[in-house]
């Protein structure tokens, strides 16, 4: 495998999110740079992926929703807001850093 | 796509879209415009005077963090000369607190507040596992929020302090109008949407400056300004109900965003439709102030109440029936013939009081007005004879395993209050 079919991303998930990930935040990823059809990946592709791959926990639906994010749970793409980026439509590039953080938890 | 540039100055690339209005902002403008907000919210409501003493609720959660972070920097930015020093409660859930406590103790070292740990044990004569082994785990999230708010206002009391301010948000608020217009409850609704409670009769005053800021851009400022924080999930079932409302408000906030100012907005209006005897809110005086949410429904319950964002819904009918059970068994476990100590607390509780009303207000169908009191068991102010804690209390107390029964929960508070009063200093980390 080169290095051409993977892109390595930064995934970080706070707000109590990173309860469902094995309780850590930071996850140095290395994922596929098409998806099934030969599409560039998007942020939509990772959330799936996130959820199959590399969810510990069973409860699915505090991360995602009628396939969609939860809403409640902010995603920034490189610091930015992802209404800003396209959302889920977003092709991920090398070296993005991908955050989710969730609003729902304790004040 | 090229990045978008930030519609203030224009220069910077923008990362913040804002809920309320769509406008993009940089970093920088972002944290600007946020701040500004909540001090003209400050301003235009007369929230404080020179030389107020303000205790800030703090969970180490964001919406307190942040509470903490913004009012020393505008307190700084515009003189407001207020003295400012964090007030956290420890509920005794064991293994809960120690981070959050942990973090909120950082948090006075990095804004250079005083702080004052106040638990439930010393406050109730009882930590909340104590309460979940005698009531179980389900319901008992009510118990932590009444006793919560009470804790505030008492803590703050300790240290002479007449004003607490907590970290509510929009989101909180909107859904605490929500909860309040599906229950049919115009009182509380009304109350709810007031930025303080309390007035010049009541000890201790409570308000959030973050009535207006939704919970998004709390959690970005957070994020952006690297604020520490901390969060956890509530160890014990949320309350359904509010869970429900939470859902309905975020689900609304992702088709149209301006929808949770809508909510709060609304709700403010429906406020005004509301007389004054039914409310216990007084309009003329020169800042609208509301009667004591004491009574532990009228807000989140922050810590416990804001975690519990992730039920799905539909168990609202089924939730608005426990609560009338649970309120109705509430009422029904104080069993007046039975003392269950020889206290004089409990005495005088039968010759003044005699049968507990229930807890809620009894007919849905019309108003009930409110009017403001004190507790005559506590001396809190109350809408109700009796005060929810202390109703809780009661039932709790009836409970407790025979070993322990011997504690008079007054003589235990007043003498636990003493000893705090003489054995507390502010505590700076
Ligand atoms: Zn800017
Ligand atoms: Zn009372």
């Amino acid at each position: 495998m080169s290095s051409e079919n993977t892109i390595p991303i930064l995934v970080e998930f706070t707000g109590g999110l990173e309860m469902l990930f094995g309780d850590e935040r930071k996850h140095k990823l290395s994922i596929p740079s098409k998806d099934e059809q030969g599409n560039a990946v998007n942020i939509g592709w990772l959330v799936k992926y996130l959820c199959d791959k590399v969810m510990k926990d069973s409860r699915k639906e505090m991360f995602v929703l009628d396939g969609h994010v939860r809403p409640g749970i902010l995603v920034l793409i490189n610091d930015a807001d992802w209404e800003l980026e396209g959302e889920a439509s977003y092709a991920l590039l090398p070296n993005d850093n991908i955050l989710f953080v969730s609003t729902l938890h304790g004040g | 796509m090229a990045p978008a540039l930030c519609a203030n100055c224009k220069t910077s690339r923008a990362l913040i879209i804002r809920p309320k209005n769509h406008q993009k902002l940089c970093k920088e403008c972002f944290i600007a415009v946020f701040e500004a907000e909540i001090h003209h919210t400050i301003i235009t409501t007369s929230l404080f005077s020179p030389g107020d003493k303000i205790a800030i609720g703090a969970s180490g959660g964001k919406d307190s963090t942040v509470l903490a972070s913004v009012l020393k920097t505008l307190n700084e930015r515009h003189n407001y000369g207020l003295e400012l020093v964090l007030l956290s409660i420890d509920e005794g859930i064991k293994g809960y607190r120690d981070d959050s406590l942990e973090t909120v103790k950082r948090n006075a070292v990095q804004y250079d507040m005083p702080l004052k740990i106040v638990g439930y044990d010393e406050l109730y004569g009882w930590t909340m596992d104590q309460v979940v082994e005698v009531i179980g785990k389900k319901g008992n999230c009510t118990y932590c929020g009444v006793f919560r708010r009470q804790a505030l206002d008492r803590g703050a009391k300790m240290l002479g302090i007449k004003h607490v301010v907590t970290g509510h948000n929009a989101d909180d608020v909107a859904e605490t109008i929500l909860m309040n217009l599906l229950r049919g409850d115009l009182p509380r609704l009304a109350r709810s949407t007031s930025i303080v409670t309390g007035d010049a009769t009541s000890d201790v005053r409570r308000s959030k400056p973050l009535k207006y800021a939704y919970e998004k851009e709390i959690v970005l400022y957070a994020h952006h300004k690297k604020l520490d924080y901390f969060t956890t999930e509530c160890l014990y079932s949320p309350e359904a109900f509010r869970g429900s409302a939470r859902s309905l408000i975020k689900n609304l906030e992702r088709v149209r965003p301006s929808a949770i100012l809508d909510v709060v907005r609304s709700g403010e209006d429906m406020a005004k439709l509301v007389p004054e005897e039914v409310t216990g809110i007084s309009q003329c005086k020169s800042q609208k102030v509301s009667l004591s949410s004491a009574d532990g429904e009228d807000e989140g319950a922050g810590g416990c109440g804001s975690a519990n964002g992730r039920s799905s819904g539909g168990e609202m009918a089924a939730m608005e029936k426990k609560l009338q059970q649970d309120e109705t068994a509430s009422s029904r476990e104080i069993d007046m013939s039975n003392p269950i100590a020889s206290g004089q607390n409990h005495d005088r509780l039968i010759k003044k009081t005699g049968p507990i009303k229930p807890v809620r207000i009894e007919s849905s169908k019309k108003l009930v007005g409110q009017t403001l009191g004190t507790c005559k068991t506590c001396g809190y102010m109350s809408s109700q004879e009796i005060c929810k804690a202390c109703t809780l209390l009661e039932g709790l107390n009836k409970n407790r395993p025979k070993m322990e029964i011997e504690i008079d929960v007054e003589e235990e508070e007043s003498s636990t209050l003493r000893r705090r009063m003489e054995g507390v200093a502010l505590a700076a980390g």
